[in-house]
């Protein structure tokens, strides 16, 4: 038992859990589990599969073989528009361990699957079709692909193809395509235009006006882990699922399982039980593992085989055919009272996106909770250029939003001669200012009068360039973070209970930010077992429900299965007790879970222990499974996570470079489940959140549509030496209305970064940046 | 990558012996480079002739400098004691560039004759006159933040990517070559090529010749060197702009200076101009502003690396600065 654990395990106490009520409804009360004291809630238990990771045990997609398996390379178009004349696969043919070139000439007929946030099932990130044409729609579409008995025999024989096109004019500069930009109709389902009042009126009569524009690059995904897969077909009795017909069965690294199978169902005309994903390892998502041609084009080149096959993209395949984050172009407009008070608030511009998906980069999802703005207007329009498909990357929107917003306010602050922190103060909302909900739970301010305290914000100086230190010039910055609290429908809950402990499975996703871990510690909790009695099953189309590893919500998502799990085991284990039991008679609102069983709340004497219930009806084990409850929550209040991020960054005043020296984030995301991985998740969304700050750019080349960066060489990400000491803390208030109290936490530590260190870099050298990454030939 | 033939040899003999006989062989040193470039299909070798069993020793010469075998890993380099005290810009130089684990395997023969970064020469999908004679450059419309404003020309805008280069340049090193001919010795600054109209020759090195050992001369000012490299992100970056540097003092004339850039130049770049208007001259502000500026006016910046002129100047003033006042001060930079 940790410190942590024995000071939880006091007094206070709790004797159990109760079933959790309606945490979603305005008269429902919150999750029992939320309370304050409740043991392992919040413990820092160490990861449950640590010890497989670092020593190399656990198997990740790339490493699982079948008997016959061959090996894929890919061959990228160099063209962004066109068409395929000719591909000479001869050379390739000849080459020793080929087993096949695939090509749009013989590629089996596939359908166009289904694109993400535009259909139920969609998985996929565009809506092109999948080799079946001669024609190229961006620059790194796959145009082949070789199966050999080797990858370096598939890598050289893809290498030998040559590929003739008829290029066509392309659009393929943001400068150009940003002339020609329309309005989407909708940004995340929702208006890609929303208005509170007249702001630009409001703004043109305001006493004090910021009007900025800011730009924000290209990202690209670069997880430690590259995309990669190994399936088979099956036909027959022979498939170990032993339904008739055709079987695919894949081991992926993916952050949605479920809908993938939909989507690839889809594609092959196949249904969903015919195929079978995996995905227990995933060495991390960010958006980026979802569905992309290469598993697609993987499972038609094995079925045209009949071999199995692993794909592995290389770096450069990951940046050819997985999407990024896309670049922005963001104008901010203030208009503040002499108080500082906001009068108006404009953030609109035009995001790059394609025809062929459906995502502008929602740059104004922080601007829509954050300030009290009379007047409010936020636009996206999108600008169709002929790219692979832009798509999530951590914290869309909020990310690159946060830095234009957050820049804005500091630009404001230093009009006013006022302390940014001070401002954002004054313009703290009462409601929600664009929904006009109240907030389920929002205490910004005392994450950042925390968060300053410690920072030693107080001896930041008012004026820009004034703290020296040889060469250096030393600035504090801040920006407030925000990312939304979401639960998603559609996830479901299985627990399996027998005399030794109970299985939760549910098809959820492990991709290194703890999901396994936190949620065996927060099942031990629900029902009253110690951990080493759970056993958490995730990662496997065939569980319960279909949960996203993506916007944050799988925690609520999970939480909110699993309770509705707990309540129909409740209600089934009462169901088999006897006459004879204490338990007798007794309803589930009237239990607890405690002390591995049921217990009557308030009465210590009528209990029995699971193991006695299932032996005295004689039953080895009890399953039960339920799907979570409508997520009604979100329709009653503006749910959101919070905090603020500080920063202190050096500036060359030779050089220009810009040395971050401290790092500090202070978040509201309600109860905190895990401290050791939610500290380090927080650490890690900062982190990248540097990157963004400093580094990260993908270099399209405007004349080809290519991307030039395309390795860890050239594109850059921070390094050990980059990152400073990161500290971060947190309110630990629960949300009453959400499962466990808790905000799901895997994306609000890259928000506001950039802006932080944007004002930092203003404090320390005089100079305002815009226009992200923050390079030192910027600042010279 | 290709399918190749490898082989293993024993000394330099056999090496060249192997190169004769083989057709489109490449020496293989650490292999940080070359496989990265095989892998691209830049480079396609039908054979590759191992030469890490070349000499890995560091000996004193006669004169009182340092012959340097040239399979001697980066890291042994930089690790060496009689280096980091009599050479100290040399150990800083390797120890700025790449990572620990490439610096392990990186061998001295290699790191002088690695390849550009350009990202036009890596691609084999783009128009790249080094790599195709004739075929164009597609840097110079496109990306060049990382590329020179030395050196260049309509053919060629791509810079020597080695930090090691730029303190041996700074050095006068020495590099002993060994071929079907014989043993010869080039200056450091005669061994790279500025690209003119040939960009894909770019060294003097002849068909099958070898790096055999670095000669480092005797050199007292060089035990106050260092070796400042600037750069987005902290490490593992190639130079935007590099100095290495070295002043010798007499007073308060400028007795002596030595200085070498990297990241601007399209081979290592001896800063002759500032030296030669630096030698003999009072060690004030006004002399070193000058002097920076008659090696900068030759520069023919582009639109995306037009930064470097000024930050190229910044640095060098800086850096300047700081060794007249070590030298003043008499002590260790």
């Amino acid at each position: 038992m940790s410190a942590l654990d024995k000071e939880r395990s006091g007094d206070n106490q709790p004797a159990g859990v109760a079933l959790a009520g309606d945490y979603w409804r305005p008269e429902g009360g919150p999750d029992p589990l939320s309370e304050k004291g409740r043991i392992g809630i919040g413990a820092p238990l160490s990861r449950v599969d640590g010890a497989e990771k670092v020593t190399g045990s656990a198997r990740f997609a790339g490493e699982f073989t079948f008997e016959g398996m061959v090996y894929a390379a890919l061959v990228y178009s160099a063209i962004a528009n066109g068409r395929i004349l000719n591909i000479d696969r001869r050379e390739a043919e000849a080459m020793g361990g080929v087993v096949l070139v695939m090509t749009h000439e013989n590629a089996p007929r596939l359908n166009t699957p289904p694109v993400f946030l535009r259909s139920p099932n969609g998985a996929a990130g565009d809506d092109h079709p999948i080799m079946q044409t001669d024609r190229v729609h961006w620059n790194g579409q796959p145009v082949a692909l070789v199966l050999a008995e080797t990858q370096e025999q598939a890598d050289a024989a893809a290498e030998s193809i040559r590929v003739d096109y008829a290029a066509e004019p392309a659009m393929t500069d943001f400068e150009l395509a940003k002339t020609h930009a329309r309005r989407p109709d909708n940004v995340l389902g929702g208006p890609a235009e929303i208005t509170v009042g007249d702001a630009d009126a409001a703004f043109e009569a305001a006493a004090h006006q910021i009007d900025a524009t800011y730009t924000t690059p290209r990202h690209n995904h670069n997880a430690i882990e590259p995309h990669a897969l190994t399936l088979v077909w099956t036909t027959g009795d022979g498939d170990e699922s032993g339904r008739e017909g055709e079987t695919l069965r894949i081991h992926d690294a993916s952050q949605c399982v479920d809908l993938a199978v939909a989507s690839l169902a889809e594609v092959f005309g196949i249904e969903t039980s015919q195929i079978h994903i995996t995905s227990p390892f995933v060495g991390g998502g960010f958006g980026g593992k979802a569905l992309w041609q290469h598993q697609i084009l993987a499972a038609a080149a094995a079925k045209l085989a009949d071999r199995p096959v692993r794909l592995a993209l290389s770096r450069e395949g990951v940046y050819r055919v997985v999407g990024g984050r896309a670049c922005t172009e963001q104008r901010v407009a203030l208009g503040a009272d002499e108080q500082g008070r906001l009068q108006a608030l404009i953030h609109s511009g035009i995001a790059a996106m394609t025809q062929h998906n459906n995502l502008p980069e929602p740059f104004f999802q922080a601007t829509k909770c954050l300030y009290a703005a009379d007047h409010i207007r936020l636009s996206i329009d999108v600008a169709d250029m002929q790219m692979l498909a832009n798509t999530f990357m951590r914290a869309p929107g909020e990310s690159v939003g946060s830095f234009a917003l957050e820049s804005a306010l500091d630009e404001l602050a230093d009009q006013l001669g006022m302390d940014p922190l001070e401002l954002r103060r004054r313009n703290e909302p009462e409601r929600d200012p664009t929904s006009g909900l109240a907030f389920s739970s929002r205490h910004l301010l005392e994450a950042a009068r925390s968060g300053a305290e410690r920072f030693g914000w107080s001896e930041r100086s008012a004026t820009p360039a004034s703290r020296h230190e040889g060469e250096w010039q030393i600035g504090l910055g801040c920006a407030t973070a925000t990312y939304p609290y979401i639960r998603m429908p559609g996830a479901a809950a299985r627990i399996t209970l027998t005399p030794d402990g109970a299985t939760v499975g549910i098809a959820a996703h492990e991709m290194g930010m703890g999901t396994a871990t936190v949620q065996t510690q927060v099942a031990a909790a629900r029902l009253g077992l110690p951990v080493e009695k759970i056993a958490f099953h995730y990662g496997d189309s065939h569980l319960a429900g279909s949960v996203l590893a993506g916007g944050s919500q799988q925690t609520a998502a999970i939480g909110g299965a699993v309770i509705a799990a707990q309540r129909a085991l409740v209600a089934e284990l009462l169901a088999l007790v006897g006459q004879d039991s204490p338990l007798s008679g007794l309803s589930p609102d009237e239990i607890e879970c405690r002390n591995e069983g049921l217990g009557a709340i308030g009465n210590g004497s009528r209990f029995e222990t699971y193991a006695q219930i299932l032996a005295r009806a004689g039953q080895s084990e009890l399953s039960v499974q339920a799907d979570a409850a409508g997520s009604e929550e979100l329709a009653n209040w503006s749910m959101h996570s919070f905090g603020t991020i500080f920063c202190e960054a050096g500036v060359n005043s030779v050089t220009g470079e810009v040395r971050i020296r401290r790092l500090l984030g202070s978040f509201d995301c309600g109860r905190i489940l895990n401290t050791k991985t939610a500290t380090s998740q927080f650490r890690g969304g900062m982190i990248m959140g540097l990157g963004l700050a400093l580094m990260e750019e993908t270099l399209f080349d405007p004349r080809s549509g290519r991307v030039m960066n395309p390795s860890l060489a050239d594109y850059h990400v921070p390094v050990q030496m980059d990152v400073p000491e990161i500290e971060v803390m947190w309110t630990d208030i629960p949300d009453p209305h959400t499962p466990m109290g808790a905000h799901g936490i895997g994306e609000i530590g890259i928000t506001g970064v950039g802006a932080a260190v944007a004002n930092a870099v203003y404090n320390a050298s005089g100079k305002r940046i815009r226009d992200l990454p923050i390079t030192l030939d910027k600042l010279l | 990558m290709n399918a190749f033939d490898y082989q293993q040899v024993a000394d330099s003999e056999q090496a060249i012996e192997q190169a004769v006989r083989s057709r489109r062989a490449k020496y293989l040193g650490g292999g940080t480079n070359l496989v990265d470039l095989m892998r691209e299909t830049v480079e396609r070798p039908q054979a590759l002739i191992d030469v890490t069993r070349l000499s890995r020793d560091i000996d004193e010469t006669a004169e009182g400098g340092l012959i340097i075998g040239a399979a001697v890993t980066n890291s042994a380099l930089a690790g060496d004691a009689r280096v980091r005290s009599r050479y100290p810009v040399l150990a800083r130089a390797i120890l700025s560039g790449a990572s620990a684990q490439i610096r392990n395997m990186a061998t001295v023969g290699g790191n002088l004759l690695q390849r550009t970064r350009c990202a036009y020469f890596y691609d084999v999908a783009a128009r790249c006159n080094k790599r195709e004679p004739g075929a164009g450059c597609d840097a110079l419309e496109g990306f060049h933040r990382y590329h020179a404003i030395l050196g260049t020309s309509p053919s060629c805008i791509a810079t020597h990517p080695s930090d090691m280069a730029v303190a041996l340049a700074a050095l006068d090193a020495r590099i002993h070559l060994r071929g079907p001919e014989g043993e010869r010795q080039l200056a450091i600054t005669e061994l790279h090529r500025e690209p003119g109209e040939r960009p894909d020759l770019e060294t003097e090195l002849q068909p099958e010749e070898l790096i055999v050992a670095v000669e480092l001369p005797p050199l007292p000012m060089a035990a106050r060197s260092n070796y400042r490299k600037v750069r987005d992100r902290a490490s593992y970056a190639f130079a935007l702009v590099s100095v290495a540097s070295m002043v010798e003092l007499d007073g308060e004339t400028i007795q002596d200076v030595r200085l070498a850039l990297g990241g601007v130049g399209t081979k290592p770049w001896r800063a002759l101009r500032v030296e030669a208007a630096l030698r003999g001259q009072p060690a004030t502000e006004a002399t070193i502003a000058a002097a920076v500026d008659a090696e900068l006016t030759e520069a023919r910046p582009l639109p995306g690396n037009a930064f470097k002129v000024e930050l190229a100047r910044r640095t060098l003033i800086a850096e300047l600065s700081r060794r007249i006042a070590d030298a003043r001060n008499g002590g260790e930079a």
